[in-house]
């Protein structure tokens, strides 16, 4: 049972960070319908920035969570302000375009985030400080599940339900699912929709930089790759949970991180992506809109 | 008078050619064979340069048994096809032993016509498994590491010196991680020491690795062989540390790089990976470099201190051997050592030389520190 409970925990710490960064994916179709492929990138951005900043702050003689929580606040507010830059420079401009413009615009911006981080910083894999302390009390856990993980799991829900109450109770949130049912009326209304599209890319990087920060903690490394992978995990984790839909992106990154962690536990690490994309694929075609998503469904 | 005429003749060639025999009787022939044209030329160059100054060096202490020791150079570009006739013309020419060939295939090609005329061979990098496993040609050595050495080495380290009952094998799926742990999963089986009872691939680049963690605690393994790079072995490590699993493990020299100490940390700590012996210290080495600076003025090639080796190995077994014969050459070759660039060597039942190749370290102090 200790075995099950072992894979449990993994998978939900792996799917809530899928989950993290599969919220910025899902707001940002809910609003504008388009797949912002340079969201992975924004989560490495994120991770770099808070090794650039954490190793300054080591340097100067810092230690322990006043490291992690400045980090964390350099790097949640540069890599809103690049998710902030992005939107204005590929994808505001192509706004009336077919919708095939913006998503090679966004294919384009990835690609070169990437290989801007790999030529300005390195290719290599630095080593990430540990910023998350061992916590002693938690260390009688540790058959079960790192302290890591245990930061991991709590820092996201309490971010997932803040965001649930920014989305749902402030004006903000209101302004974003108006805008999210229905563009033109919103703007006929008085709502500012530019205001409401840069506010949605600031928080979908904020939460992917937050993303990098704990899962680069959590395993030690970071490099300029990373967020490809992430974010094609991320991706079909806002598409199993049904895209545009936030409690759908945070149920297929969750579902998406028990599945793989099965499969590596009870059948084999060599099929975790077999098995992942292939319930994918399964969900799709039994639910094309995903396990959340409607026709018509309310996006945000 | 017919019949006369023959022996007689018969009898004068016989002379010919003993008298033929006779001078080159005075020197002892070397073959050295190997690629030294064409593309794969700077393999095989660099052991012709080896063989020549470890002959001068020989020849002029007096030489081998009394001899003077005389190079044979054929060229077989590397290739199985000119490998045969390289060989064959090296057999005519009488040679008992060879150096060479360079490349694996090209070894293959050859090695049975040698073995039918009972020539020693040894090699200074043909690194196929087969050419000594086999047992098929008890005539070939060599003085490099075969491609399952690292295999071999993490396996009897786990299984003989640290004691390990249940092994782990994990690998990156890559050729060179999957290659290491397919020949290290044949091993322990073959060993029936150890139990293989975890045999997994993991796919590099992946969030985290705590599935397989659990499933490492999980199948009780008292050590995990890990065949891959660095990146994903200092995750596995740090997240089994994390999760308070003290598991042995042991990996090969993709690990052994400094970037895994810096990833890993403190949680690098008692990792053994194996990596190529260290040589640079070895004033033989450091000999034959020198002499090879002076001689071409440049820095010795690819398989040179091999070479090197290989040719003190085999003019010192022709030494202790006391005569050019295939069987006392060979038995030489396994009973003594002999003091070459590559450190003390001589020769298994197969061919391989011990004390050629891979050491195990481990992490100290972070640092590597070579365990034996």
């Amino acid at each position: 049972m200790d075995y099950f409970w072992g894979l449990f925990i993994g998978g939900l710490t792996r799917g809530s960070i899928y989950a993290l960064i599969a919220l910025g994916y899902t707001m940002v179709y809910g609003i504008i319908e388009l797949i912002n492929f340079a969201h992975g990138e924004i989560y490495m951005i994120g991770a770099f920035t808070a090794l650039i900043v954490s190793t300054v702050l080591t340097m100067t003689g810092m230690t322990g969570p006043a490291v992690l929580i400045l980090a964390a606040l350099v790097a949640v507010i540069y890599a809103s302000a690049y998710g902030f830059t992005v939107e204005k420079i590929a994808y505001k401009p192509l706004r009336q375009a077919p919708r095939l413009s913006p998503l090679i615009s966004a294919v384009g911006m990835s690609i070169f985030l990437q290989n801007y981080v790999l030529l300005a910083q390195t290719s290599d894999f630095p080593p990430f400080p540990n910023l998350i302390p061992d916590i002693p009390f938690l260390e009688r856990l540790s058959p079960l599940m790192a302290p890591t993980e245990v930061v991991i799991l709590l820092t996201t829900a309490f971010i997932m339900i803040i965001l649930t109450f920014l989305v749902k109770f402030s004006r903000m949130g209101k302004a974003m699912r108006a805008t999210a049912q229905d563009r033109n009326m919103a703007m006929l209304l008085g709502v500012n929709v530019n205001r409401v599209i840069s506010h949605t890319f600031i928080i979908g990087s904020a939460l992917a930089a937050l993303g990098g920060i704990l899962i680069a903690s959590h395993v030690g490394r970071i490099n300029f790759y990373i967020g490809f992978i992430a974010g094609i995990k991320a991706f079909t984790a806002a598409v199993l949970g049904g895209i545009g839909s936030i409690p759908g992106a945070v149920l297929g990154g969750l579902i998406l991180g028990w599945t793989e962690s099965f499969a590596a536990g009870y059948v084999s690490s060599d099929y975790e992506d077999v098995f992942a994309f292939a319930l994918l694929i399964i969900i799709l075609i039994v639910k094309p809109a995903g396990i959340l998503g409607r026709e018509r469904a309310q996006k945000l | 008078m017919e019949r006369h005429y023959r022996i007689i003749f018969a009898a004068l060639l016989s002379i010919l050619l003993t008298v033929k025999i006779a001078p080159a009787a005075d020197t002892i022939k070397l073959g050295v064979a190997g690629a030294h044209s064409g593309d794969l030329a700077s393999y095989g160059l660099p052991t012709v340069k080896a063989a020549e100054l470890a002959v001068k060096e020989i020849n002029v202490r007096g030489g081998v048994l009394g001899r003077k020791v005389e190079l044979l150079v054929e060229d077989d570009a590397c290739k199985p096809e000119i490998a045969t006739n390289t060989a064959t013309k090296l057999i005519s020419q009488g040679v008992p032993v060879v150096l060479g060939h360079i490349c694996s295939g090209a070894t293959r090609a050859a090695i049975g016509l040698y073995n039918d005329a009972k020539i020693i061979v040894m090699s200074p990098s043909a690194t196929n498994p087969e050419l000594t496993q086999s047992g098929l040609y008890p005539n070939f050595y060599r003085t490099i590491a075969s491609d399952d050495a690292q295999a071999r080495l993490d396996v009897d380290f786990s299984i003989n010196a640290l004691k390990l009952k249940k092994l782990a094998i994990i690998h990156d799926k890559g050729d060179y991680g999957k290659g290491l742990a397919e020949h290290a999963r044949k091993f322990i089986e073959a060993s029936g020491k150890a139990k293989l009872v975890l045999y997994e691939g993991v796919t590099p680049g992946a969030l985290d690795y705590s599935a397989l963690v659990q499933k490492i605690r999980r199948a009780e393994a008292d050590g995990v062989i890990f065949g891959g790079y660095h990146p994903e072995a200092a995750l596995i490590v740090s997240q089994m540390r994390k999760k308070n699993m003290w598991t042995f493990f042991i990996s090969d020299d993709g690990v052994k790089d400094e970037t895994f100490l810096k990833v890993a940390g403190k949680y690098a700590e008692g990792v053994y990976a194996s990596g190529p012996r260290d040589v640079s210290k070895n004033s033989l080495a450091i000999a034959a470099v020198e002499a090879h600076r002076k001689a071409y003025g440049a820095e010795p090639g690819a398989f040179f201190l091999n070479a090197y080796a290989a040719t003190m190995a085999l003019l010192n077994a022709i030494e202790k051997a006391g005569a050019i014969d295939y069987i006392k050459i060979g038995r030489a070759l396994k009973t003594y050592s002999v003091d070459t660039p590559l450190g003390k060597i001589r020769f298994n039942d197969k061919g391989d030389a011990i004390g050629v190749g891979f050491s195990m370290y481990q992490v100290r102090k972070g640092a590597f520190v070579e365990v034996r």
